[in-house]
């Protein structure tokens, strides 16, 4: 018989977060851009572009390791409900992480934007040039954005229960410590 | 209430806090806590509150027409910045004639500014963005004035006439428009769109492969001998013969400017765009801007393009001029409410002379 893991492998938990801290900053850099028209604003989308594109590759990264690795079950006293709902969040997750940078890079291309990295490096365009299409991905990427801050939000109440109300080992198996 | 409720319950309120205070930094961050903080959508919202809403249509400097051509450079630009294109070569240009305002349909007669937009494509595939207008300063320094201006000179509710006692008042407070004024009533008018000078209005930084940086602007210089339009008759010109003229003239043949770039100066000012700088500034010229076809916008190459100043290759970068981060903001919102909504022409591409004349 197995031995039961009771964490994530450590090479996902310290991803996890790296990952946490890029996509709060990458959530707030976000919303605050597009709300000034203050000199932050330049310096804020030229640091939005790349550091998205970080995200993408960590996010890719991320689920390799998740499906290689070992994945600490959940409490057998957990009500089914509340299992549901950690399934779906970390769905959807997963889905926002790869989505946002993909609509955003396909956004730019519909714009016609050049998507400039840093200095002369840049991407391909995603998808044609296509006014239609780039004001719904615009509008869609502000949306997505709120859905993944709502989503990390109920996230991080769900840990922070876990770890001090409930007090069960959900919180510890992420923890990048042993 | 016993001590393990009651360090539950603790516990409960401190996680209320830590997601309260992560939302309120969420909200502080996106402006929703500062109701005063001028954003892209309240200055595309003044400029719509000026000259109405037309779907489709930019909501800045909507009457236009597609050009496309090439820029041929000499080289001489290598000095000032290591920017691909200004090797000695040829590369791609989308552009736009347009004049100023929102209003798709205004006759061209009006007393308003012609403006030339372009879109350069280096071989490595960067691109340089710009709106130049025939004036060598701007009307305002700062986004705020420009959405107050917005406002202060859009039609009256009741008389459907801006209020001349509100433009008076934004003067009143805004000494750095004479300056714009003055050169509107005094400059004389091109007759042409083929005929005018077109500035950069806001200054840049351009670096050179030395790693040395300048303060420039630009401006594009035509070769067509400069002919002024009599001001006391613009209401009896016909209402598109900018457009109409620029047209036949491309039938022609290819029209030509020279791009001149001006090096600042210790002591010009960097940042401010309604003062301009002295003209002993040295100029280099770098190259050749040819126009040789137009297009109406809505088959044209144009429309889907924003020219946002920042859109720079590099060797190039922004100055400290505030109007800059706003008008690629302003022009990103313009871009997605007008491409969201359904085209129709404009009358600079509805008018029968332009359509057949594109060659």
């Amino acid at each position: 018989m197995k031995p039961v893991v009771t964490q994530f492998p450590l090479a996902l938990r310290l991803v996890h977060w790296l990952m946490a801290v890029l996509v709060i900053a990458m959530l707030f850099i976000g919303i605050g851009m597009v709300s000034t028209v203050s000199e932050m604003r330049t310096w804020l989308i030229d640091l939005h572009k790349p550091l998205g594109i970080l995200i993408l590759c960590l996010a890719a990264l991320r689920v390799c390791l998740r499906l290689t690795g070992r994945t600490p079950p959940l409490p057998d006293d957990l009500p089914i409900w509340q299992k549901a709902a950690a399934h779906a969040s970390h769905l959807v997750l997963y889905a926002l992480l790869f989505a946002l940078p993909l609509v955003g890079w396909t956004m730019l291309s519909a714009g016609g934007y050049p998507i400039a990295l840093f200095g002369a490096v840049h991407l391909p365009p995603l998808g044609p040039v296509d006014p239609m299409l780039f004001a719904f991905l615009r509008r869609a990427h502000t949306l997505l954005a709120l859905l993944l801050f709502l989503t990390i939000l109920a996230h991080l109440g769900a840990a922070l229960f876990h770890a001090w109300i409930r007090r069960d080992g959900v919180f510890h198996s992420m923890v990048p410590w042993r | 209430m016993n001590r393990i409720t009651s360090t539950l319950l603790l516990r409960l309120a401190l996680i209320g806090v830590i997601l309260l205070i992560f939302t309120a930094g969420f909200a502080f961050a996106a402006g929703w806590l500062s109701p005063h903080r001028l954003t892209p959508a309240d200055i595309v919202d003044s400029l719509q509150t000026n000259s109405g809403v037309h779907p489709g249509f930019r909501r800045a400097h909507a009457k236009g027409l597609c050009i496309e051509g090439t820029f041929q450079a000499n080289g001489n630009g290598a000095a000032l910045s290591k920017a691909q294109l200004f090797m000695p070569g040829e590369v791609p240009v989308i552009g736009r004639f347009s004049t100023g305002g929102g209003q798709p349909y205004a006759p061209d007669g009006r007393l308003v500014f012609h403006a030339i937009a372009l879109s350069l494509t280096q071989a490595n595939g960067e691109k340089w963005r710009m709106a130049l207008d025939d004036t060598p300063i701007f009307v305002v320094a700062t986004p705020l004035a420009f959405r107050d201006l917005q406002l202060a000179t859009a039609p009256d509710i009741a008389t459907g006439k801006p209020d001349p006692a509100r433009a008076a008042d934004f003067l009143a407070h805004h000494p750095e428009t004479r300056a714009f004024m003055d050169w509107i009533r005094e400059a004389p008018l091109p007759s042409s769109f083929a005929n005018g000078t077109y500035y950069s209005i806001n200054s840049f930084r351009f670096t050179n492969a030395a790693g040395e940086t300048r303060h420039v602007r630009w401006s594009l210089v035509p070769e067509t001998p400069f002919e002024a339009l009599d001001k006391s008759k613009l209401a009896d010109l016909p209402p598109d013969f900018l457009f109409v003229d620029v047209v036949r003239r491309l039938r022609q043949g290819p029209l030509r400017w020279h791009m001149m770039i001006t090096v600042a100066q210790p002591g010009d000012p960097l940042n401010d765009a309604t003062k301009a700088w002295p003209a002993d500034r040295p100029h280099v010229d770098v190259g050749t801007l040819t126009i040789n076809r137009a297009e109406p916008e809505e088959i044209g190459p144009c429309r889907n393009i924003t020219f946002d100043p920042l859109i720079l290759p590099s060797g190039m970068s922004p100055s400290d001029d505030p109007l800059l981060p706003a008008r690629s903001g302003v022009y990103a919102v313009s871009l997605t409410r007008r491409d969201g909504e359904p085209v129709d022409p404009s009358a600079a591409s509805k008018n029968p002379e332009t359509r057949r004349g594109a060659p």
